[in-house]
């Protein structure tokens, strides 16, 4: 090895990006080679500290990144092409920008004397991520590469995480340096703040106490700040009712009596009646996303609100907040655990009551009731019997539609980190690709990909990869022949003018599994449901695919129409027949 | 309302572009923008002049803070400050108008800084009504072309916006 009079190693730009990850303690690094490349991958070649795993599409390694990160809470890492490697990434990388997720991308690109000349493979990696990345970076001298590693993996991870792109011209990959990998870096436009204000979380805490008709609110903010377990303490001790976002799920305990299920536009009647009839609501972690808030103006319209978030910019976005508190989730709660125990006032037990009393009426109506008798496979009835068989301890992924607030509603999930789905974006292709970034983090947990057949054929591709690795990930195929959420707003707002919603021409999934080397079930009796599941699951060494046919007709209730007031929900046969008779 | 926001800026390639990509990308308006370098060679100063509610400048500032290259911003509109913009405007004047243009030129203090048998380039240097109160008194058909460099602020006062 050449050194030089410092000592320092001197490493090309791909050896010093292969022990920058390695000294980072990746451990996984997804991605697919190409021209712009070839130097990072021959490194990796040279190297066994940093896993590759080969995925068969750019989306694929990005939400495979992204699904290893949300479950495990350290950054998600892949490595594509220039030009199309990059560009077929973008999905992904927007997907993790919307859920605030840390990845850190590594983009090939052409060789810096050839940028902007419009050459083989070259497209503005830095320009097309910039509006859907926390931040990125085009490295163009090779000494700085080991500190741009650095800076991405901190940006990526603190603060309100998110990904961060590094561009790496072929030439920068080629060329030597003195390898040092900084520990820390500082960065001097950025500081995120930890710890709340203290007089914010005094008015709040005072406002808490006071209140009649409480309400706790949380979001992927808990999650992400692995705040848990702080959540429940915290919850446990003022005794209010809880709501989770989608991207909240499993930051409280689904099985807990406080826990009244998710709100918004799919959420219970009891989580969405509580939210608009509350007179005090607090935000956790949660970013008052349009599909939970529906109309701003009748949103919460009683109750004075407190916001923690560490994202300043996320306070008063949408809806105009009482008492905003700037701060991480965890930080901040534990601030408000202090001052709820050393306080001498309690809570308002008699208004507690009766708020309970009300939520109970309203829990009572039985909001997710459906059809346990029918002859049809009921996609609920699925998802309730994976949640029985998993004792609601899986890894559960899911696409984007019916089958994602299906598996939202009915899983019941009782962890953080279990839930991974996109929330924000709403991208379907990333149930597969994630559950293969989950099992591989988690390969003895059972992992499962709830998806539909409109859904799964978006990244189907990865099947491949899965059978590379052996990945025992199990596909619950919810199959309606149709794109459902398409079809449920078509029926709901188009007069069932189904347009372009039907899945025509579908492959033969059990077939189709076999060919890829995996199992192939198809489920279409309920009686069967339960064997295939089991069957499925025990195996901890094949991937299943198991294609239920399942109720076309069936729809997601409750539903808020975009734009309407938590009050004003679609719901189910059986509410809407008892209050007609009422 | 009208507010001067001025950011010191990261004096990076690509720094420009994210925080016109962000106003473009929010549907935020920008009236106005400059930017050059500074003392510090690392750090650029731009003004950029936006309108739009409290709520919405309030998110501008926040969106902005966000951007890892922006390092340290204030928003002019809400203490003393001075603010100035210069314009170029060339104007067709021959015969008496000559005479005329350049009473208006004085009274404005501006600087007739080229001159041609048919034209003055005149240099105006101020606040933008001013600039847009010239630009008014003038004869529309007889302004050839009008360069204006976009407003450039600064506090009143010992302060400064530094690190």
């Amino acid at each position: 090895m050449q050194q030089q009079s410092t000592g320092a190693e001197i490493l090309t730009g791909a050896e010093i990006l292969a022990r920058s990850l390695k000294d980072e303690g990746v451990e996984y690094i997804f991605g697919y080679p190409g021209g712009a490349v070839l130097h990072i991958y021959d490194a990796l070649f040279k190297q066994d500290a940093v896993k590759h795993i080969l995925v068969r599409h750019e989306q694929g390694a990005s939400h495979a990144a992204d699904g290893y990160a949300r479950a495990t809470g350290r950054p998600g890492v892949l490595l594509v092409t220039s030009g199309p490697g990059a560009t077929n990434a973008v999905t992904g990388i927007a997907t993790a920008y919307m859920d605030s997720i840390p990845m850190v991308i590594i983009t090939g690109q052409v060789n810096t004397w050839a940028i902007g000349s419009d050459a083989f493979q070259e497209v503005d990696s830095v320009g097309i991520t910039r509006p859907c990345v926390k931040h990125n970076f085009l490295v163009k001298d090779v000494k700085d590469l080991a500190e741009t590693i650095k800076k991405a993996f901190y940006l990526a991870s603190s603060g309100r995480p998110g990904p961060v792109v590094v561009d790496v011209p072929k030439d920068v990959t080629a060329l030597t340096a003195e390898y040092h990998y900084p520990e820390s870096v500082n960065i001097r436009s950025y500081s995120p703040v930890e710890k709340g204000h203290s007089g914010q979380i005094k008015r709040a805490v005072e406002m808490l106490l006071a209140a009649k008709k409480p309400m706790i609110y949380t979001g992927g903010g808990v999650v992400l700040d692995n705040a848990s377990e702080i959540l429940v303490e915290f919850t446990k001790l003022l005794g209010f009712p809880i709501t989770n976002t989608l991207m909240g799920l499993g930051s409280f305990p689904a099985s807990d009596r406080q826990f009244l299920g998710m709100l918004g536009m799919h959420g219970t009647y009891e989580a969405n009646m509580a939210m608009h009839d509350c007179d005090v609501l607090l935000a956790v972690g949660a970013r008052f996303d349009d599909r939970v808030v529906g109309k701003v103006e009748e949103f919460c319209p009683y109750a004075k609100k407190i916001h923690i978030d560490i994202d300043p910019a996320s306070i008063s976005k949408s809806v105009i907040v009482d008492v905003p508190i700037v701060g991480s989730v965890s930080s901040v709660l534990t601030d408000m655990i202090a001052q709820l125990k050393a306080t001498e006032v309690k809570t308002d037990a008699d208004a507690l009551t009766q708020w309970w009393n009300q939520i109970e009426a309203w829990r009572k109506q039985d909001c997710l009731r459906y059809d346990t008798k029918s002859d049809i496979i009921k996609p609920q009835g699925v998802i309730q019997k994976l949640h029985e068989i998993t004792k609601g301890d899986a890894f559960i992924t899911s696409d984007v539609g019916q089958h994602q607030m299906w598996a939202a509603q009915y899983y019941g999930f009782n962890k953080p980190r279990r839930w991974i789905n996109s929330g924000g974006l709403g991208t379907m292709g990333f149930g597969l690709p994630a559950a293969i970034g989950v099992q591989l983090a988690y390969p003895d947990e059972t992992v499962c990909c709830v998806t539909g057949e409109a859904s799964i054929m978006m990244c189907i591709q990865e099947l491949s990869t899965c059978l590379q690795y052996g990945l025992p990930i199990n596909v619950v195929s919810l199959n309606n022949r149709y794109m459902g959420m398409v079809r449920q707003w078509q029926e709901f707002f188009y007069e069932g003018r189904y347009a372009m919603s039907y899945m025509d021409a579908l492959p033969d999934f059990v077939a189709l599994a076999n060919s890829f080397g995996h199992v192939g079930l198809r489920v279409e009796s309920p009686a069967d449901v339960e064997a295939a599941l089991k069957e499925a699951i025990a195996d901890t060494k094949r991937l299943y695919f198991i294609d239920f046919v399942t109720d076309q007709t069936e729809n997601v209730f409750p539903m808020i129409a975009a734009g309407k007031g938590h009050h004003e929900m679609h719901l189910p046969a059986h509410m809407t027949a008892e209050r007609d008779l009422a | 309302m009208k507010h001067i926001i001025s950011i010191l800026l990261e004096n990076e390639s690509g720094a420009l572009s994210r925080v016109a990509g962000l106003f473009s990308a929010r549907g935020y308006n920008i009236e106005s923008l400059t930017v050059a370098t500074t003392e510090d060679p690392t750090m650029s100063r731009m003004t950029l002049v936006t309108s739009g509610s409290d709520q919405i400048i309030e998110q501008i500032i926040k969106q902005l803070n966000k951007l890892i290259d922006v390092v340290k911003l204030v928003d002019l509109s809400e203490d003393e400050h001075i603010e100035r913009e210069m314009m170029l405007v060339k104007v067709k004047s021959s015969g008496p108008d000559r005479e005329e243009l350049k009473r208006l030129t004085e009274i404005f203090r501006g600087r007739i800084i080229d001159v041609t048998p048919r034209t003055y380039t005149v240099e105006l240097t101020g606040t933008g009504g001013k600039l847009d109160a010239f630009l008014q008194a003038l004869e529309a058909a007889s302004i050839i072309e009008t360069v204006r460099s976009g407003t450039s602020g600064i506090t009143r006062g010992d302060k400064g916006l530094s690190l």
